[in-house]
């Protein structure tokens, strides 16, 4: 059974005019492959959640259960308290985006994007009218006669956007939506997703794989694992106080310390550090720190005037400069260690200085030592 | 009713009917099957009825499996139907001839053509399709004469016949090899290759040919199909083969022609589900692993002639 | 290692183009006598293609327009309007075109339920096999097949008269003329149509059924509104490649009909083997002509299709 940490949800910005939805324990095997696994969560109104894990890890599934498209073997989907397990697809009135390939090649942009209208059989005057608003929406209005294969990526999934948002939905669910498509375009777009979603005020369910896309997007993040939730929370609740030991690893980056632990707090060679809820008992343990909590000190500069500062040794191994940060990483005696610091304080690191390094005292978790993948 | 609402109640939503997916999945499978049973039934009635055929008692009632028995007995074959003996043993030269002269000019040309004269590409292109426009029958009006030549030349024996084939067969087996060409990047792997030192037969021999492999098999398969299916041609330049003995034998024994029939096409049958087992497991543990291409369509030429 | 000496000039060529001191005549002088080497590599090729295919359409295309003193006329063409070759190509067209809907109609029907099974599976894998055989084994085999079903002594004729004193045969022979031909013609027709037919069903994509669905699309507004109109060129084109198919069958139409010529094929065949009239040779160079022009024009028809259904279902 999952045990979320469900902190104080973040109340929609759009006005709560979406529909609330709601999992109930959702079980889904597909063989001896358990895809979900008793997944219970809330989404409010007019919020956006993000499910973020692995492939494999079932948020694919819960979406599409969501949508009516896979069924379930156990559990219930309510929306604004309604019980829709039954209802087929097509009844569901939500709208989804797909990764890829979903938009009819036969049609145009605009005919696309009616499409939802006519099956609910509207009007042609009205239908053209809305399809048109949908599009200006994204911000397609000139496309309205082109064909899928006359359109970028960015413009094909805009589009598709368009066409789920026509039908006025109560629920918006994007598969991956950006997964394919160029990193530039990921990430506009993604921003005008979210301004769109927020404008319109819909609830939505946002599956992605990518953590930086998750937590930029997301009122809640959800994040899954084995199809199970570790933890749903806002995305810098997730980020600073991960609930287990999964959400901390998969979440940003993360370096293992070895420490003890004393009086709820871990003491390291190169500091204590308080610890949060959910870490391991001890007495030895690895805590997970997070790059910006590892302050280096090169030898020689003002913090460190006889040549060894406070905190624990350590040697650089490589230094990435990525534009105005730096990455570091220290070979240091209990292994390898992750820091990130202002590029310009990064300028002397090459491979081999001596500096020293010390943790800051930011709350972090502590696992088993020397267990998992890093 | 009351209790029957409380009832329902406590049975999980989920299972009180079977999933939607579920039962869409279960009514295709039943349609698929009715399907496949009426028009299988409709498919294997000839060949249900060629059985029957070639198995009836010379006396008028009962069966007997002597037509059959002849036939697996190479050396009454020979004695009883020679012509039947000849027009086999001309189906298997031709076949060997044909694919030799695919593979030998085919092949090497449509690499050379790709490698050092692309600009050759699209009048080959339309060249190698041409025979799909036209039909065997036509073309056969205008071969006469030149196999006039060929028999002053080579002789009025049934192998000649391959040149013609050769023809014949140049759509389905431009089309494989073009398909593998495309796919290898033929242009890049000579690039490396001279690079490195190769002359151009090392290109084609060790560098280009064990890459195309899959394709080039694909292409002997096709000619082999061709070859063996072929009527038109070979009746109307006045020379034999299996399906012209068998044409012409149907009119002296019905019986052992029918089961000639039968077993040829059994044996294709046989030869095609084993071609698609090997080509579904050969591919699984390729790069494209996962996509289930049918070896069986690509490689059943669309013969605009044979029938 | 001696195909090196006509390439080295190329790739020399190739590498360095400005540094030789060559007058720019004199390089492409070499880049000519490359070119040529090269063009020595396809003279086999062009060989075997100018005799058997050029040559041979050639003779079909002139000879119809020669008479028998190898004069030009437009006799043998004019003799296309005469009666019996008019009621022969009718009776072509009008064979190819009803087991080409046919064909399609219930080839279409067989191919959806084979692209609803599982890939791979047991009846995937023996429907398409069985496909390829049929669609490929017309001809003589077929032919033979048909006359041991429903032939004078066929086992379906025979079942007939004593199960239900019907006798198929009452009215003459039916499976010698258009009725059996009809017949024997869907019997390989469907199986094309699903071997041509198969890959488009494939290539519709499952996201276009998703979405359908959650926009409120029934099966039926799926069909309607969807699948078939992405579907309808590649359907139509498979039905004109079971035309072409079907008008340029000769094998079957041989081995089942031992007398008169009811189609153009035959007909082609009775005038240069000179089994009716000698010195017909001409004409059926005239017919053969006609038809390639039919056959081309089918499938020109069947390439514009094409390119349209590759884009939407690649």
């Amino acid at each position: 059974m999952s045990t979320p940490a469900v902190s104080a949800a973040v109340p929609a910005a759009g006005g709560g005019s979406g529909s609330a939805v709601r999992l109930e324990d959702l079980h889904r095997s597909y063989g001896d492959v358990h895809a979900l696994d008793g997944l219970t969560l809330d989404v409010e109104p007019g919020s956006m959640l993000v499910l973020l894990g692995p492939s494999g890890c079932g948020k694919t599934t819960a979406l599409r259960a969501l949508a009516g498209l896979e069924d379930v073997d156990r559990g219930r989907v309510l929306v604004d308290g309604r019980d829709v397990t039954d209802m087929p697809a097509s009844k569901r009135d939500m709208g989804m985006v797909f990764q890829a390939y979903s938009l009819f090649p036969h049609l145009s942009a605009l005919e696309n994007v009616a499409f939802g209208l006519r099956m609910r059989r509207v009007g042609t005057a009205e239908r053209r009218r809305r399809a048109g608003e949908a599009l200006e929406l994204v911000g397609l209005s000139g496309l309205a006669d082109r064909y899928a294969g006359q359109m970028s990526g960015g413009q094909q999934q805009r589009v598709a956007l368009a066409r789920a948002l026509a039908i006025r939905p109560r629920v918006l669910l994007l598969d991956e939506p950006l997964s394919a498509l160029d990193a530039r375009v990921r990430t506009q777009l993604r921003e005008e997703i979210r301004r769109i979603q927020l404008e319109v005020g819909t609830t939505a369910v946002f599956v992605t794989h990518d953590q930086e896309e998750a937590l930029a997007v997301a009122d809640q993040v959800g994040v899954m694992s084995a199809g199970r939730l570790e933890q749903l929370a806002a995305p810098q609740e997730v980020y600073d106080r991960p609930a287990t030991r999964f959400v901390a690893e998969f979440v940003g980056l993360s370096s293992r310390v070895p420490a003890t632990v004393r009086d709820g707090r871990a003491v390291t060679a190169a500091g204590e550090v308080p610890l949060l809820p959910g870490s391991a008992d001890g007495p030895r343990v690895d805590v997970l720190v997070r790059p910006e909590s590892v302050v280096v000190t090169p030898d020689g500069s003002p913090g460190s005037p006889e040549g060894a500062g406070t905190g624990a040794r350590g040697r650089v191994v490589h230094a990435s400069f990525l534009g105005a940060l730096a990455r570091v990483r220290l070979a240091t005696d209990d292994g390898e260690v992750l820091a990130q610091l202002p590029a310009v304080d990064a300028v002397g690191l090459g491979p081999g200085t001596a500096v020293s390094w010390r943790l800051a005292a930011t709350a972090a978790l502590a696992v088993p030592p020397g267990e998992g993948t890093s | 009713m009351a209790e029957l609402t409380a009832l329902r109640s406590q049975v999980p939503p989920a299972q009180r009917r079977a999933p939607l997916a579920r039962r869409r999945r279960r009514r295709q499978a039943l349609q698929r099957w009715v399907v496949v049973t009426v028009l299988g039934i409709f498919f294997l009635l000839p060949l249900y009825a060629m059985v029957e055929f070639t198995t009836r008692a010379p006396s008028g009632s009962g069966r007997t499996l002597d037509v059959w028995r002849t036939l697996a007995d190479v050396r009454s074959l020979a004695d009883q139907y020679p012509d039947l003996l000849d027009g086999l043993v001309a189906s298997a030269e031709l076949v060997l001839l044909t694919v030799a002269l695919m593979l030998v000019l085919l092949v090497p040309t449509m690499i050379w053509v790709r490698l050092r004269l692309p600009w050759l590409r699209r009048p080959m292109e339309f060249v190698c399709l041409l025979p799909l426009t036209v039909p065997a029958i036509v073309l056969v009006v205008g071969l006469a004469p030149v196999y006039a030549w060929v028999a002053y030349f080579l002789g009025p024996a049934s192998w000649t016949l391959c040149f013609a084939y050769a023809i014949l067969v140049l759509p389905f087996a431009y089309r494989a090899l073009d398909a593998g060409l495309q796919a290898v990047d033929v242009r890049t792997l000579s690039e490396a290759a001279r690079s490195l030192g190769a002359g151009w037969g090392t290109v084609i021999t060790r560098v280009v040919l064990p890459n195309i492999r899959s394709a080039v098999l694909s292409a002997s398969f096709l000619s082999v199909a061709l070859v063996l299916g072929e009527f038109t041609v070979a009746n109307l330049l006045s020379r034999t083969n299996v399906q012209v003995a068998i044409n012409l034998l149907g009119k002296r024994d019905p019986s052992i022609s029918v089961a000639v029939s039968l077993a040829a096409l059994l044996i294709a049958f046989a030869l095609l589900l084993v071609l698609s087992l090997a080509g579904i497991r050969r591919r699984r543990r390729g790069p494209r692993a996962g996509r289930t291409d049918e070896p069986v369509l690509a490689v059943t030429p669309v013969s605009l002639e044979e029938t | 290692m001696t195909s090196d000496a006509a390439s080295a000039p190329a790739l020399r060529d190739r590498a360095v183009p400005a540094a030789v001191g060559t007058s720019s005549g004199g390089r492409r002088g070499r880049r000519l006598a490359a070119t040529a080497a090269s063009l020595l590599g396809v003279v086999p090729f062009g060989l075997l293609v100018t005799f058997f295919l050029v040559i041979p359409t050639l003779v079909v295309v002139i000879g119809s327009f020669l008479d028998a003193g190898n004069r030009f006329t437009f006799a043998n063409v004019r003799g296309l309007t005469e009666d019996v070759v008019v009621q022969a190509y009718a009776r072509s067209v009008w064979i190819s075109a009803v087991t080409a809907v046919l064909g399609a109609a219930f080839g279409a029907l067989l191919a959806h339920a084979v692209s609803t099974a599982a890939p791979g599976g047991v009846l995937r894998r023996v429907v398409t096999a069985a496909c390829g055989v049929l669609a490929q084994f017309g001809g003589v085999t077929l032919a033979f097949a048909f006359l041991a079903t429903f032939g004078f002594t066929g086992f379906v004729t025979v079942w007939l008269q004593h199960t239900f004193g019907v006798d198929p045969y009452g009215a003459g022979g039916w499976l010698t003329d258009t009725p059996g031909l009809l017949l024997v013609y869907t019997y390989f027709q469907i199986p094309l149509m699903v071997v041509v037919f198969l890959p488009a069903l494939d290539g519709l994509r499952p996201q276009w059924r998703e979405a359908t669905e959650s926009l409120g699309g029934s099966t039926w507004a799926y069909w309607r509104h969807v699948a078939g109109p992405v579907l309808l060129p590649s359907f139509l084109g498979s039905m004109l490649l079971l035309f072409a198919n079907a008008f340029s069958a000769y094998a079957t139409a041989k081995a089942l009909i031992s007398q008169g010529s009811p189609i153009v094929p035959l007909k082609i065949d009775a005038a240069i083997s000179g089994e009716v009239i000698t010195g017909q040779d001409n004409i059926g160079k005239a017919m053969a002509l006609g038809m390639v022009v039919v056959v081309a024009i089918v499938l020109w028809l069947y390439a514009r299709l094409q390119r349209r259904t590759s884009a939407w279902l690649s």
